[in-house]
């Protein structure tokens, strides 16, 4: 028999309240599909299953509060036949009785915070379209004000009068989750610091001539070279992806670029998008608009939340020349990109202007040196040079 | 189309990517990304809806005449009238 608890989506999550099972005893499930939906104190979160089994029985009931590593759900491996397995053990009243094999169990990232404009399970988003409820006009009683179910029904049935939400609640606890994160960030890993110019004359006249040849709705934003580029990179540099835990680094064989993405009420998350390194630009550009989308609409996966293995960060947007980041623990390394302006540029003894970035690397020193970053810097401005041939 | 209701389909595509703006606080001769916070995600979102809306066609060559509100209006306007609609 095979425990599914409660994973731990962010370092300050203890409890989840579960909206809604998308599974019934019975049922086959493969690792990777969305089983559940839980509801933290910072969004509603699709949840992966982590084993390939049959469901044998449900342990929590939609509406209930569990703490992390709650059994909510007991499966047979796949081959296990019910009357043989050992019975699943009681719900714990405290953390998980059976921990998952490390390989299995998602590794965990504070998520630095995922709510949209409004926190709102998927269930009572879908019911509130359904009857034309505004979901503006309820006060959540969820977990720190999210929109449940239950609060688009009694708005239905006219029982409670629509009042202003609270936006303020949600960006103190937004607050109060990236805090914990970039704390412990900051007293745990030994940051340094490197930067590198980076020429960007090819790869935007790579860019231009693609986007002339492609109607609006598929043009490609740097961004997406960006991406492509750091985890192409990061291949060559196992020390710059993966996590650190209990004293020990992991490298990660795929590369799952977090993208810092900005909420436009404050805040913000850094979820993945994975296997960077193999997908084409196309792809990782769909890939990047359907996040930002879910992002700000507050429906990601925990897949998506948990498993970053290096973030990219693009402050560049908003003006900055020079981003200094903040590692994601358990994360290794961060890539910045400043804003793109031209700048004297000498080469070959002539002096024009140049299109510049400034890529900078925060990296963890228990993991890797100045010496290693320096040359991940320098393959990422060199990949930077010739897209053509990726 | 008149410049009125070019302005309101202008300001609903905005809105439907930036929901906090005040249509009474844009400044017509000011760079529109600074006042609104656009990055460029947002951005060509907000194009796409435009195209879509107006089907208009906005190469990226162009992006550089849009800065203000009053640019990307009379560069709307052009376009709807030379493609005749």
């Amino acid at each position: 028999m095979i425990n599914f608890t409660l994973p731990s989506l962010g370092a300050d999550m203890d409890e989840g309240k579960l909206v809604e099972w998308k599974i019934k005893p019975g049922d086959s499930v493969k690792r990777g599909q969305i089983v559940a939906v839980i509801e933290t104190s910072k969004a509603a979160i699709e949840i992966e299953i982590w084993n390939d089994g049959t469901v044998h029985e449900l342990m929590v009931q939609p509406g209930q509060t569990v703490p992390v590593g709650a059994v909510l759900a007991t499966l047979l491996a796949p081959g296990e036949k019910a009357e043989t397995a050992k019975p699943a053990p009681e719900v714990p009243a405290e953390a998980a009785t059976m921990p998952m094999p490390p390989a299995a169990k998602p590794s965990i990232v504070p998520a630095a915070a995922s709510a949209g404009r409004l926190r709102v399970s998927p269930a009572a988003r879908r019911r509130a379209e359904e009857v034309g409820v505004s979901l503006e006009m309820l006060v959540g009683s969820g977990p720190d004000g999210a929109v449940t179910l239950e609060d688009v029904e009694r708005a239905v049935a006219g029982k409670e009068k629509p009042s202003q939400a609270v936006p303020a609640g949600h960006q103190t606890e937004m607050r109060k989750a990236i805090a914990a994160a970039m704390s412990r960030s900051k007293r745990e890993i030994p940051h340094y610091y490197l930067s590198e110019s980076v020429p960007m004359q090819k790869a935007q006249q790579w860019l231009a001539a693609a986007n002339e040849q492609r109607v609006i709705q598929d043009r490609l934003l740097m961004a997406v070279l960006q991406l492509k580029a750091v985890a192409l990179a990061a291949r060559k540099f196992p020390d710059m992806s993966g996590s650190f835990s209990n004293g020990e680094f992991m490298p990660s064989s795929a590369v799952h670029v977090g993208v810092a993405i900005s909420l436009r009420q404050g805040g913000l998350i850094a979820p993945a998008i994975h296997d960077v390194a193999d997908k084409t630009l196309d792809d990782l550009m769909r890939d990047l608009t359907d996040l930002v989308k879910r992002t700000r609409a507050g429906s990601l996966r925990s897949s998506e939340i948990t498993d970053p293995t290096i973030t990219v960060t693009n402050l560049g947007e908003q003006g900055v020349e020079t981003v200094y980041g903040v590692i994601y623990p358990p994360q290794v390394a961060l890539v910045g990109f400043g804003r793109i302006t031209d700048r004297p540029w000498a080469e070959n003894g002539i002096i024009s202007a140049m299109p510049v970035t400034t890529a900078s690397l925060a990296a963890d020193h228990r993991v890797s040196d100045g010496h290693r970053g320096g040359l991940f810097l320098a393959a990422i401005r060199d990949l930077l040079q010739r897209p053509e041939e990726w | 189309m008149n410049r009125q209701d070019l302005q309101k389909i202008v300001i609903n595509t905005l809105k439907s990517i930036a929901p906090e703006i005040e249509e009474s606080e844009l400044m017509p001769d000011q760079l529109l990304r600074d006042q609104v916070d656009l990055d460029s995600m947002d951005w060509l979102n907000f194009l796409i809806g435009l195209h879509e809306r107006l089907k208009v066609d906005i190469p990226e060559a162009d992006y550089a005449k849009l800065v203000t509100m009053e640019k990307l209006l009379n560069y709307l306007s052009g376009k709807i009238d030379g493609t005749g609609s």
